[in-house]
């Protein structure tokens, strides 16, 4: 069996982004569960922030792939 | 006695009878119809083609002949237009400036759409997004246009100026231009690009593991056999679960390319 420590690694690294999606999106449902009329207002900003959380994890995953010899 | 020999167990353990089974790697989205290397005609370059001249045919066909009363066809295309119009161009710019970036945002929502989806569509079974050429395609248009776009509306000098957000005290906007800066013209480009490319790759390669692995199973012993159901189980699960990230996917990448083009467009930061 072969590995790459670079893979735990990038396990390593999304605990972050996973912390994070998770935060944004308990934040989003709870605001619209108190306010449900805000839900189209709500709805592109807890996206944008997904997407903005999401971008460590793929920094992560290129650095995966980048090589260390 | 360490890791390592508890490591070699489990490799005898898994190549026990038969042969052994090959992960997949990143090698299997180099798919190359005509020519090698660097500058071969590959399937995905022939399935982008392909998108394009499909979405064409359907577009140009549906919206020929629009009418007060739609057909059903032309209720269907509408409503995909309004999502983009409504849900992402209006909503991310504003209603005074949007309508000059619907065209390119819809065209940019519908082409990755439709290319995200070639995953799970049976004939290509490959995101022709999965290959980096083509998220890097697309980021280089909204990079230009957003730039583009703010230095015609306030001057290269009050562009670069209006980086920083205003109502900061004067000795800390020196560090913050020079990270707005970065943000710009680095992250911006680098995470949309590689946001779109990652969730792709990430994406096939997990079927493709999940495939490849239960059909190893059905060659192996009686116990690997009934292993491989659960396996198929799983990747069926993943391509639908893929088909929802597709969406989330091309819809992303349209709304963060508004959300840039509104950031150049807003009078204040």
């Amino acid at each position: 069996m072969f590995g790459n420590l670079s893979l735990v690694g990038y396990g390593l690294a999304t605990i972050g982004p996973a912390i994070a999606v998770g935060l944004i999106f308990a934040a989003y449902i709870s605001g619209v569960a108190r306010q449900p009329e805000a839900r189209p207002l709500l709805q592109p900003i807890a996206i944008l922030g997904f997407a903005l959380a999401e971008a460590l994890a793929i920094f992560g995953l290129v650095l995966y792939f980048v090589p260390i010899r | 006695m360490s890791m390592a020999a508890a490591l070699g167990g489990l490799a005898t353990l898994s190549t026990a009878s038969g042969d052994s089974f090959e992960t997949p790697t990143p090698a299997i989205f180099y798919l190359p119809i005509i020519g090698e290397g660097d500058w071969a005609i590959t399937e995905q370059m022939f399935w982008g083609g392909v998108s394009v001249l499909l979405l064409s045919l359907v577009m140009v066909r549906l919206s020929a002949k629009a009418a007060v009363v739609p057909t059903k066809g032309q209720w269907m295309m509408e409503g995909f237009y309004n999502f983009a119009r409504n849900g992402i161009a209006r909503d991310m710019i504003g209603s005074k400036d949007f309508l000059r970036f619907v065209p390119l945002l819809f065209t940019l929502f519908a082409l990755i759409l439709l290319n995200n989806l070639f995953g799970i569509l049976p004939p290509v079974m490959n995101p022709t997004t999965g290959r980096i050429g083509f998220p890097i395609a697309f980021t280089v248009v909204v990079y230009v246009v957003y730039h583009w776009v703010g230095i015609s509306r306030k001057g290269l000098g009050g562009y670069l100026a209006g980086l920083v957000p205003p109502g900061l005290p004067g000795w800390i906007k020196g560090p913050i231009w020079v990270l707005e800066f970065i943000t710009f013209f680095i992250t911006r480009p680098l995470t949309l690009a590689l946001r779109l490319f990652g969730n792709m790759f990430a994406g096939h390669m997990l079927i493709v593991l999940f495939v490849s692995a239960g059909a190893y199973f059905l060659t192996q012993g009686i116990v690997f056999q009934l292993l491989s159901v659960p396996t198929f189980i799983m990747a069926a699960a993943m391509v639908l679960f893929e088909g929802l990230v597709q969406f989330l996917q091309a819809y992303v990448f349209t709304l963060l390319a508004a959300s840039y083009i509104a950031g150049a467009v807003a009078d204040d930061h």
